[in-house]
């Protein structure tokens, strides 16, 4: 149990204070950048409760996510600012119960069909708001008052959102950690690694499986109301599998199986972007940054098949010599 | 009279055309072993699943502690007392001996809700555990990772998450194959253990061993039983003999 406040506990903490200080000496793009990543981390430690911890490929978590960003700005008046006590409890709830019936069907498949039927309920998502006047249709619509609590907390100031967003991170990261190593996570983990054992053993894997879907949903949908009130705006493009395909590699090149793999890989998905989309470095070339950035995706899950997770891992072992590790780690 | 722990009565399964279990009735009771036996295909596997709860049965009737139990879920009848072990290893290679049997002992405590609370430290769930590591005389590796485990143990390992749900009637689907002789031996050894406290129904190859362990035996051809007797009358069956021991 001590083992666990050193190592990987003690790194992510001194992430999360890093950026409890950014504030302070960043300028006001990186402030918008690094709160947008940190809503891609949330979004993606939401999707590896699913993948990583239990198994399940979900390749239709932007819905849940646009849920929550369109259900911020649909459900706020017009002309004054909503009050966040309850405008957030409803984006959260109104993604989770889109993921309870998308769970409760897509369930009863598994493996390529569990992607195909998630995708699916996705796509349908999507073409709601982008096909309807329900949500401004392809255009989009603007959130011109962002939700306040009172006179405590004011969304519309851009520091203000930016340690909102660091609140919620920290309670993503410390809640699913905890639900990980709880009954319940213990059960999500036997699912991933062999259902019928767990079905012999006594658990009903469904109701489970449904929980963690409707569960992840929620956070995604959290995820989508501070991506909404950090913009300002929301579009169908929130909703387009491009997202969800984008979160699958963030928690890939994170590293699946580790909740701090999908904020490191939020992270660095995020920044790659950034550099080659930079005219800057690349000057002409930057418009064809998806190039370069797959290229690197690839590199890097050649190279690091644990994700960057593994990487001081595979440092170690280049430090040591392979041989020496390798018995080690048997031994333990 | 001993007690009758498990019954099945007339299941019969049938896979479209093939009917691969046929009127089968076979009950189990408290303090013996029941094997059954018979070629690749008899239908032994059909039945054992049937008889867990993997899929229900065509027809016929599954008793389990004297309720019905036909249409009960695999889940539900493991948490009624009954434990089943698979004749591919089902364990959890990357989790501790310790934690394989411990996760399956949750199930008898289940409470997802309470997210907060670590579920290594469940009391209920770590005693039933150490019980069944001690049972199964998997105590001296119970911190190791179950993949580094060598066959026999896993082999054990599998029957000891069985045993962490605390069940009244054992399912043992071919717990001895791929078995040394010395690793055979500890099993059987552990089988009589379990035999005073567990209905035990056993699916096996290996003829010394059933022979040796076996209070009863079940015969099955092509999905049907032709004789279910006592090990030494089964020994003498001509129409056992014939179709199966190798009589031409």
């Amino acid at each position: 149990m001590d083992k666990l406040f050193t190592g990987k506990f003690l790194f992510t903490g001194l992430v999360f204070a890093g950026l409890a200080l950014y504030p302070f000496i960043g300028s006001s793009y990186g402030l918008d950048l690094v709160s947008k990543i940190m809503i891609y981390a949330i979004l993606a430690m939401s999707l590896e409760l699913l993948v990583g911890s239990t198994g399940l490929v979900c390749f239709g978590q932007a819905a849940f996510f646009g849920i929550g960003a369109y259900i911020a700005v649909l459900f706020s008046p017009e002309s004054e600012s909503a009050n966040l006590l309850w405008l957030l409890p409803a984006s959260i709830l109104a993604a989770a119960v889109y993921a309870l019936f998308v769970g409760a069907l897509s369930l009863r498949t598994k493996g390529v069909y569990f992607i195909m039927v998630t995708l699916a309920f996705a796509q349908m998502a999507y073409y709601v708001v982008h096909d309807t006047k329900l949500g401004g249709g392809t255009d989009g619509i603007y959130l011109y008052f962002k939700p306040i609590l009172g006179s405590v907390l004011d969304l519309n100031n851009p520091k203000t959102l930016y340690f909102f967003t660091w609140v919620f991170l920290v309670w993503t990261f410390v809640f699913l950690a905890m639900l990980l190593r709880s009954h319940f996570g213990r059960v999500l983990a036997g699912i991933r690694i062999n259902e019928q054992r767990m079905r012999a053993s006594g658990f009903s894997t469904y109701p489970y499986k449904l929980a963690a879907f409707t569960t992840s949903g929620g956070i995604a949908g959290l995820a989508g109301f501070l991506f909404a009130v950090k913009d300002g705006f929301v579009n169908p493009e929130m909703m387009s599998w491009h997202l969800s395909g984008a979160l699958l590699i963030m928690i890939i090149l994170g590293g699946l199986g580790h909740l701090r793999g999908a904020i490191i890989g939020a992270f660095a998905f995020v920044f790659l972007q950034e550099f080659f989309k930079s005219s800057a470095i690349f000057g002409e070339f930057a418009k064809h940054w998806q190039l370069g950035l797959g290229f690197t995706i690839i590199a890097c899950v050649a190279l690091l098949p644990k994700g960057l997770v593994g990487l001081p891992e595979v440092l170690r072992k280049r430090l040591d010599g392979s041989r020496p590790r390798d018995a080690q780690v048997v031994l333990k | 009279m001993a007690e009758t722990l498990l019954k099945g009565s007339g299941i019969t399964q049938r896979w479209g055309g093939l009917v691969a279990v046929n009127q089968v009735s076979i009950e189990i009771e408290r303090g013996s072993v029941h094997a059954v036996i018979g070629t690749n295909g008899a239908g032994k596997s059909t039945l054992i699943n049937i008889l867990s709860g993997e899929f229900p049965p065509t027809e016929g009737k599954v008793e389990l502690l004297g309720k019905d139990a036909t249409q009960w879920s695999q889940a539900k009848r493991a948490r009624s007392g009954l434990g089943r072990s698979y004749q591919r290893n089902t364990i959890f290679p990357d989790f501790t001996v310790f934690e394989n049997c411990r996760l399956a002992a949750q199930a008898q405590v289940q409470r997802p809700w309470v997210w907060w609370n670590d579920a290594q430290k469940c009391k209920q769930s770590v005693e039933a555990a150490d019980r069944a590591l001690e049972l199964a005389g998997l105590n001296e590796v119970r911190e190791r990772f179950a993949g580094l485990l060598s066959h026999g143990q896993k082999r054990q390992l599998e029957i000891a998450m069985c045993l962490a749900i605390q069940p009244e009637v054992l399912l043992l689907d071919e717990p001895l194959a791929g078995m040394g002789a010395e690793e055979t031996d500890r099993m059987l050894k552990l089988l009589a253990n379990l035999k005073a406290e567990h209905a035990i129904l056993l699916v096996e190859h290996d003829m010394d061993a059933v022979f040796k362990i076996a209070d009863r035996i079940t015969v099955m051809v092509n999905g049907s039983v032709i004789a279910s007797d006592t090990p030494d009358q089964i020994r003498v069956n001509a129409d056992v003999q014939t179709a199966y021991l190798g009589g031409h």
